[in-house]
């Protein structure tokens, strides 16, 4: 349970963000947490709630509202996803999106480098375990797999051993210095990011690290409804048959999505980025309950 | 069966027909990515000890582990033997097995004994023993060290910090998980 002290830097924290998004002139949204159909994406097994879902995600909404007219948008909300427990997760956790109209993932990233900064202004008492003053580190997923493994991406994804390296060989080196921006990532690791132009099989999607966790993960959004239903069909092609998902489409998204011309979003995890700020190594001392504190 | 999903700390698994127990374990999934279960693991047989990640989608075999209530009788050189209280059977443990519990065992004392395929492994103490006190230097007063503390030795040999009112005969309590003093036992 967190103590008096850290229970007002975690409101502070929060205050932080919602100033910092309504000084740029972001709008604050809030979209519904209990969906009949989540985002289908094979490695996510989302929280049955009745015989809806509790979102892992606000994306789908978020760029709904992006296609009503909406610019610039942020949510801070609660996402969950099943079976997701250990350190650095929990089954229920706040989450950050933000999304920009008429925007890439070059602005994100200069977003994320802007929020650290006014946070590390803003919050007196928390502090940024590497330097944010200094260039961030930006290294492509090619450069970080040859730099650590001497493997390419595409070989690590066709002998299935790209996350076990991401995660034992990769991620440890991230974020040492400065934040690292991990970014242009193989096409069928982003189902919901745009090709990257004249790079075949590049999704331009990018994740940001401190000290070897992952924080962020943002890209230039899909917005071609066409692509969008095949790269939603080849997820649930890849999803577990004990998932007993009900394979329907979005439709309502996939018509919105084709009013969007070009627009650009991001996923932030609040309560990693606050355990990091308190000094602090498990998320368990960075949320006001412990799953292992609730009554059973 | 167990999947990799039920895998965590202190979890017992079955690789390579040996029993296995999960000492640390970390779950990670990097962000739209496949969940992975890292587990380091002792064998529960030679101690041996390894680490290795394991994916969503494997499977692993239950220990066959039986747990007997037994007596120890007495020890014959490294050769530590026990009598199951129900069919009188006798087994024996080596000294190399049992570890640090030798050092708070004393004769007919009844414990746990774990079995892996019909041979026993490990035991496990009561959580509480009461042991004889043997050896115990008065306490000085006027002790400038500023401990509040001295050393004993009890009956089987297991030297411990106590508090000085213990003097050699008494019977104190000892917690068999950390090995620490819990009290002086009234006769």
């Amino acid at each position: 349970m967190l103590d008096q002290k850290r229970l007002h830097l975690r409101a502070a924290f929060f205050q932080a963000i919602r100033s910092f998004f309504q000084e740029q002139g972001f709008l604050e949204v809030d979209t519904p947490i209990r969906q009949p159909l989540v985002i289908p994406e094979h490695n996510i097994i989302p929280v049955p709630s009745g015989t809806y879902f509790l979102q892992s995600s606000p994306e789908l909404y978020m760029k709904r509202l992006l296609a009503s007219g909406c610019e610039q948008i942020f949510q801070i909300c609660r996402c969950f996803r099943s079976g997701e427990r250990g350190r650095l997760h929990l089954e229920e956790f706040v989450m950050l999106e933000w999304y920009r109209l008429d925007a890439d993932y070059t602005i994100l990233m200069e977003d994320c480098e802007k929020l650290f900064q006014f946070l590390d202004s803003e919050l007196a008492d928390c502090r940024f375990p590497v330097s944010l003053h200094e260039p961030w580190e930006k290294v492509t997923v090619e450069q970080a797999f040859q730099k650590y493994c001497s493997v390419s991406p595409g070989d690590a994804l066709r002998q299935d051993t790209f996350d076990l390296l991401l995660v034992e060989e990769v991620e440890p080196n991230l974020g040492r210095k400065t934040p690292t921006i991990l970014y242009d990532y193989p096409l069928e690791l982003a189902s919901l990011a745009r090709p990257k132009a004249d790079h075949i099989g590049i999704a331009e999607r990018f994740e940001l690290y401190v000290e070897g966790i992952e924080l962020a993960n943002g890209f230039s959004e899909l917005t071609d409804p066409v692509q969008q239903r095949s790269r939603f069909e080849e997820e649930y092609a890849k999803m577990d048959a004990s998932q007993k998902r009900q394979k329907k489409m979005p439709e309502l998204f996939l018509q919105d999505l084709g009013k969007i011309n070009q627009a650009a979003g991001i996923a932030m995890g609040l309560d990693r980025l606050f355990m990091l700020i308190i000094g602090q190594d498990s998320l368990d001392d960075a949320v006001p309950f412990a799953p292992d504190e609730l009554d059973m | 069966m167990l999947t990799a999903s039920d895998l965590r700390k202190g979890l017992k698994i079955q690789l390579d027909g040996q029993p296995y127990v999960i000492t640390h374990f970390e779950f990670s999934k990097p962000g739209k990515g496949q969940a992975l279960y890292r587990c380091k693991m002792r064998n529960m047989i030679t101690g041996n000890q390894f680490t290795q990640t394991y994916r969503s989608n494997e499977k692993f075999e239950k220990p066959a582990l039986e747990e007997r209530k037994m007596q120890y009788l007495y020890n014959q050189g490294d050769e530590y033997h026990f009598m199951d209280t129900e069919s009188y059977e006798q087994t024996f443990i080596t000294k190399e097995q049992l570890g640090d519990n030798v050092s708070l065992m004393t004769d007919n004392m009844e414990l746990d004994v774990l079995f892996f395929d019909e041979k026993p492994i490990d035991v496990t103490l009561p959580i509480f023993v009461n042991l004889l006190v043997t050896v115990a230097e008065p306490w000085a007063k006027g002790d400038t060290s500023g401990n509040d503390t001295k050393p004993v030795t009890v009956e089987t040999g297991y030297s411990l910090q106590v508090p000085p009112f213990v003097v050699e005969g008494d019977t104190i309590q000892i917690d068999t998980r950390t090995g620490a003093y819990v009290t002086r036992v009234k006769e």
